[in-house]
């Protein structure tokens, strides 16, 4: 059923969709309205689950551990600071392979003071070995939150995701979103049902000492299974495609095939980037886009396949790296190193602080490109 | 696809009002999009809200540079803030004032058309919010609806019945009221 919902709605509906059992978290500006509407749909009892009020983010995280371990599908919600105060746990959920969801609303961290969309919050995160998608619209969001089940609680991968929306651009922005309720979803994803979980009748240890004979595995392991999720990621985005029209992928392209130039990025401006490329090839420049959903695990063989076709490659990141450049671009550029086709690439940062991203600064970027040597970092209407 | 910005202040219910014209879009089968510009928001400071209607997939997240339509819900605010930038030309601009459309010029805007009504004394009439700050964002709809034929009066009024959580039928009633006085 279609409805005009905000990115946190349609956040919270895709939970509710997800039969999640336990939802644990505290309000953040602006995520809260994410866990207010999910505290809404228990009391109603709408949604069977436990509502877990805790006093910081640390906590809540705290609580869906505890829950998933014991067999319980988990969710969670934050942003900016509210994520850097998970950031031990989020290392721990991960280690310990539990397939929690947590949205994280991408707000920029403080100081200056600021609510607004960037990413350096989850970039933060990239070590802690969680999968982390960046979403376009809010479609995307609802249905990312269900794929993020499917593909975390395979048997084989067992990594929980942090799905990223931008702030206000997506969490309050109304747009139209296709909702299904959880029957149909049920079909789609199974209940959740892990081999070794906390049981009273079949005592286990969980994170316990582990001594240098055995950590070093843990950690091949775990990366393994984010390698392992990058088909897993696939395969569920086809058959998401099939049962409700939408295929996704690690990465979407958009006119890329005959191109010239491709302007990669993520999250909302990829969505801004598609409409520029249409007005540019009004203008006879052939340009594409391409999206990159997924930052972990990072998908080199598309990045590779698509773009080292191109003549020039210009990467849009909403975060700096400081001190080197912009997270996305020294991703691209490694996987294009990989593959030996040295495409020129330029790295450009705009949009922090949730500073507007318009068609204009995207038209100025190409035109960049085109008249310029490239560079790793050129900042896109700085005021000097 | 045709771009809308609201103007109003603080209290009046601009960004209830982009909502409630997406959604009285929206039931007619088109694409929308609804955001507030992401401030601080306090009582009577000046607020900016945008509305998208489209046949086709709305991609774009970003502010509305080239409105096709101005919906301003206070005066006062004409000449203190730069309402016409980027107003595309024969743009409409819906304004809420008891005074004729005649009474206002806009040298910066290309030939701009003008429409206005008195949303204020309706909406103190229907009783929504205060003689002194009444809540002019549904009757100012009306408006909308009658200067732009972009949505039927009904899709607003069904929109409003949805969207707005108390006084649903004078919100309403208001609306339509307005849509029968707009001067042009």
């Amino acid at each position: 059923m279609k409805k005009v919902l905000t990115g946190n709605v349609a956040a919270a509906y895709g939970a509710t969709a997800a039969r999640v059992n336990v939802v644990a978290a505290y309000p953040i500006t602006p995520q809260t309205t994410i866990v207010e509407i999910l505290s809404e749909i228990v009391a109603d009892g709408e949604l069977k689950a436990d509502f877990v009020k805790v006093e910081s983010e640390h906590s809540a995280l705290a609580a869906c551990i505890g829950a998933q371990s014991a067999g319980a599908r988990t969710f969670t919600a934050t942003s900016a600071q509210g994520l850097a105060l998970m950031h031990e746990l989020i290392h721990w959920s991960a280690r310990a392979r539990l397939p929690i969801v947590l949205t994280n609303v991408n707000r920029a961290m403080a100081p200056g003071w600021s609510i607004w969309a960037d990413a350096t919050d989850s970039i933060a995160q990239r070590d802690t070995g969680w999968m982390q998608v960046y979403c376009e619209n809010n479609q995307e969001v609802f249905d990312t939150v269900i794929m993020s089940y499917k593909i975390g609680e395979n048997e084989n991968i067992l990594l929980p995701t942090l799905i990223n929306l931008d702030a206000f651009f997506l969490s309050h922005t109304s747009q139209v979103v296709d909702i299904y309720d959880s029957e149909r979803i049920d079909s789609f994803l199974p209940p959740y049902n892990p081999k070794y979980k906390l049981d009273v009748n079949a005592p286990r240890s969980f994170g316990a000492l582990t001594s240098p004979e055995h950590y070093y595995e843990f950690s091949y392991l775990l990366h393994n299974a984010h390698k392992k999720a990058k088909e897993v990621i696939r395969e569920v985005g086809k058959e998401f495609g099939k049962k409700f029209g939408r295929e996704y992928g690690l990465v979407e392209e958009y006119k890329c095939e005959d191109a010239d130039e491709i302007l990669v990025t993520y999250g909302t401006i990829a969505g801004t980037t598609k409409d520029a490329v249409d007005r540019l090839r009004e203008k006879g420049r052939k340009v594409g886009a391409f999206k990159i959903r997924y930052f972990r695990p990072f998908p080199d063989e598309e990045v590779i396949e698509v773009l080292s076709k191109a003549k020039k490659i210009g990467v849009i990141d909403r975060a700096v790296s400081f001190g080197h450049e912009g997270p996305f671009l020294s991703e691209v550029k490694a996987a294009l190193y990989e593959s030996g086709n040295y495409v020129p690439v330029y790295g450009f940062v705009a949009g922090l602080g949730g500073r507007d991203v318009s068609i204009a600064d995207i038209e100025n970027i190409h035109d960049h490109m085109i008249n310029n040597e490239p560079e790793n970092l050129i900042w896109i209407g700085v005021k000097k | 696809m045709l771009e809308i910005r609201f103007h109003g202040r603080g209290g009046q219910g601009a960004v209830k009002a982009s909502d409630v014209l997406a959604i009285a879009a929206f039931e007619e089968g088109k694409e929308v999009q609804a955001f507030p510009f992401f401030g601080v928001e306090r009582r009577g400071a000046p607020v900016t809200a945008f509305t998208r209607i489209s046949d086709t997939e709305i991609r774009i997240h970003s502010y509305i540079y080239e409105p096709d339509i101005l919906v301003i819900l206070d005066p006062s605010l004409i000449g203190a803030v730069p309402l016409t930038d980027g107003l595309k030309p024969s743009g409409k601009i819906i304004i809420n004032t008891s005074r004729k459309p005649e009474e206002f010029s806009f040298p910066e805007a290309e030939n701009p058309q003008v429409f206005t009504a008195d949303c204020s004394a309706i909406a103190v009439k229907y009783r929504l919010g205060s003689k002194e700050s009444p809540i002019v964002n549904t009757a100012i709809l009306g408006a909308v609806a009658k200067a732009t034929g972009i949505v039927s009066i009904d899709s607003i009024c069904k929109a409003i019945e949805n969207k707005i959580p108390i006084k649903k039928e004078e919100n309403a009633q208001a609306a339509r009221e307005t849509y029968e006085h707009v001067l042009s």
